[in-house]
């Protein structure tokens, strides 16, 4: 068992480093392949030539791309100085870099963000496997019936309709038509818990319809075919009430493909869920990763992709945990 | 068709107990039929079959003929829905068909049973074997977890699995093939069934398990007096194990015997296939096993006649109607009940002089 943990963690780590070498090299080649030029990006158009290579000393865009990615995983670990000459700036750990257009360290900006991006993660979670597998359990146990059929129905208007659509009419709806739900702007969760969910609510549903739905058709599909194991026969020729068959005997096999899958979707998410944060205008990494695409900002962008992918590691790493908690066949290996 | 069998007294007891009084188990009638699309599958059409404490029934046949479909009914296994059921079971007086499924589930797992084939897929991978005795004993008996921790180790240990106090804790996965199905065995007995239903018991494992695995039911059953019912297509478990032996062929059972007149003087084409094909290792090879030709019938839409008809050898012969007329197990004697219109003294002559020799 320790073992198995031990190696899941190097593996971790090793995937990690490997994400972190992919990007830096895709951010730091690609404007030199285009010829744009880092430092130039930084400093902006109206600066001179002088200014220019100034920074790029500064930044350390003059060495070779090795030292440089070196000294950015340097300033991940341990934090980095600047050094212009006069001036000495420190960046504290972990280091992401400065902004090219707000010349703020990446990392306040991450931290800054991620509470948004959490919170609506984590509510449309609850909303999604509670409503999804709730939906896929009964839809299994009653195949056939009109229940069933709704809910499926659900399911595939679910994952069909996308996220800018069913925004943007729950808002109309819920926002402007019959105003239940505020927009505005997102309040913080510890500054008024009740505003915050009002005006989260409509983005969790949103988001969760989208992901409930693929829970539903996989908990159905994973019911379907485990009430005809032989092991649930056997747990019902115990004499066992039907209850407790299916909700325990059933229910922790279908467990093991939901528990994969809620991992790496909610890890995906906590990297940041564009639509919904824009549609919901919501101040979260999503939002963040967007508008520093859009404004060529490229420390952010690597910063938001090594965070996104540091939390789908990390997501892949506690469900390879949890299935072995699940799982004792897995424990072996 | 099958509904002669029901008038004509087709179904003259077999057994110890010929009276009409009633068996420990008594199986009059049992029709299990399964509504899909293409139509209905009479797994199991008009069976009558009954069993005393103490007695083991073989009930033979190829994959398909209703063997276990026939066990999984009198369980109370299959899903009302979808399967249609009727005839009477009656266990130790009660009739199961009719019975609420709140009542059947009572008695299901404490006093009657049921082995599977299979016990790496019969037993659930995630629960300790111990976890899975102790839900099957805290089904039907109010006692601690503690408690019902002592009488799975103690079951464990009846079986023959060494050192149940450390196996408990261990996952089926864990267990070989043969020690499973003991685990296995050790589930089904912890109620202390009075009857015992063992589906393919041994059919997963190799032989020098196999001869533990029915020594051990065999014990057991000495030890409880509980009936038991062996199912499987091996004559050789059966002849190992059985009282009766009950042939089944099509959802029907064609003939009807004590184990011992089964394999002395079989009466049925199918059982004499089934003798043929039958590896014997106490002979001298001299030619090739003698397979059934043909494939077992399809349940959904069965020959005319005598279902065995197309595969028979005799088909027709001396212008008995095979093709036409179902025959039914009166056509042998009380004791030895035999589907087949062949005239009795004919099957007798036939089995000596062709089947006998080549045995």
């Amino acid at each position: 068992m320790i073992n198995y943990i031990l190696r899941r963690l190097v593996t971790a780590a090793l995937l990690i480093v490997a994400v972190s070498i992919v990007t830096f090299g895709i951010f730091f080649l690609i404007p030199k392949a285009v010829g744009a030029d880092p430092a130039e990006m930084y400093v902006g158009k109206s600066a001179t030539p002088r200014d220019v290579e100034a920074t790029r000393v500064k930044l350390g865009l003059d060495q070779p791309i090795y030292v440089q990615y070196g000294r950015y995983v340097k300033g991940l670990v341990v934090g980095r100085d600047y050094n212009s000459g006069p001036s000495i700036t420190h960046c504290s750990t972990p280091c992401f870099g400065y902004s090219f257009r707000s010349d703020r360290e990446v990392w306040p900006l991450l931290l800054d963000r991620l509470p948004v991006t959490i919170s609506l993660a984590l509510g449309a979670a609850v909303i999604w496997l509670v409503g999804g597998v709730l939906g896929g359990v009964i839809s299994a146990l009653k195949r056939g019936s009109l229940i069933d059929r709704a809910v499926m129905f659900l399911a595939l208007a679910g994952v069909s309709l996308p996220i800018y659509f069913t925004g943007l009419i729950f808002q109309a709806l819920f926002v402007h038509q019959w105003p239940i739900f505020r927009g505005g702007e997102y309040v913080n969760f510890v500054d008024d818990p009740l505003a915050w969910a009002n005006k989260l609510f409509l983005a969790w549903v949103s988001l969760a319809l989208l992901f409930a739905a693929t829970y539903a058709r996989l908990t159905r599909a994973t019911m379907l075919e485990t009430v005809s194991e032989d092991y649930i026969r056997t747990a019902r020729a115990k004499g066992l009430k039907e209850r407790v068959v299916i909700a325990k005997h059933a229910m922790r096999s279908v467990l093991t493909p939901i528990v994969t899958i809620f991992g790496l979707d909610l890890g995906g998410l906590l990297g940041g869920a564009i639509l919904t944060e824009t549609v919901f205008s919501l101040p979260g990494i999503g939002r963040l990763s967007i508008e520093a695409v859009r404004t060529k900002d490229l420390p952010i962008i690597l910063g938001v992709t090594l965070f996104g992918a540091f939390f789908i590691v990390m997501a892949n790493l506690i469900v390879d945990l949890l299935y072995a908690v699940i799982d004792p066949r897995v424990r072996l290996g | 068709m099958s509904s002669s069998l029901l008038t004509d007294g087709g179904m003259q007891p077999v057994g110890p107990d010929p009276s009409t009084a009633q068996s420990f188990l008594d199986v009059r009638d049992l029709r299990i039929h399964f509504k899909t699309d293409d139509g209905v599958v009479r797994a199991v059409d008009g069976l009558t079959f009954r069993l005393e404490r103490g007695q083991t029934l073989g009930i033979v046949g190829e994959s398909g003929s209703g063997k276990s479909v026939t066990s999984l009914g009198i369980l109370g296994l299959h899903r009302r829905g979808t399967a249609q059921i009727t005839g009477e079971v009656w266990l130790d007086g009660e009739e199961l068909i009719g019975a609420s499924p709140e009542r059947v589930r009572l008695l299901r797992g404490a006093k009657m049973s049921m082995i599977f084939q299979d016990p790496l897929t019969a037993m659930h991978p995630y629960y300790t074997v111990g976890a899975q005795i102790i839900e099957a004993y805290r089904v039907h008996h109010k006692v601690s977890k503690g408690d019902a921790r002592k009488r799975a180790i103690e079951m464990l240990d009846r079986v023959g699995i060494p050192q149940p106090q450390k196996r408990v804790d261990d996952y089926p996965h864990q267990f070989s093939g043969g020690m499973r199905q003991r685990a296995m065995i050790a589930m089904s007995l912890v109620n202390n069934p009075q009857l015992l239903i063992a589906d393919e018991p041994t059919t997963a494992l190799d032989v020098t398990v196999q001869a533990q695995i029915l020594d051990l039911i065999r014990d057991l059953q000495a030890e409880f007096n509980s009936a038991v019912i062996i199912i499987t297509h091996d004559l050789g478990v059966v002849a190992e194990v059985a009282d009766d032996i009950l042939v089944m062929y099509g959802g029907k059972c064609v003939e009807q015997a004590t184990a011992e007149t089964i394999f002395r003087r079989p009466e049925h084409p199918y059982a004499w296939g089934l003798l043929s094909s039958m590896p014997r290792v106490d002979r001298e090879v001299r030619d090739r096993l003698v397979p059934i030709k043909g494939n077992p019938p399809s349940l959904i839409n069965l020959p005319s006649g005598c279902s065995f008809h197309p595969r028979c050898p005799y088909v027709e012969r001396n212008g008995i109607p095979c093709k036409t007329v179902e025959p039914t197990l009166a056509e042998g004697t009380p004791q030895h009940g035999a589907a087949c219109h062949i005239p009795h003294p004919e099957r007798l002559s036939i089995f000596q002089s062709d089947i006998a020799p080549s045995l």
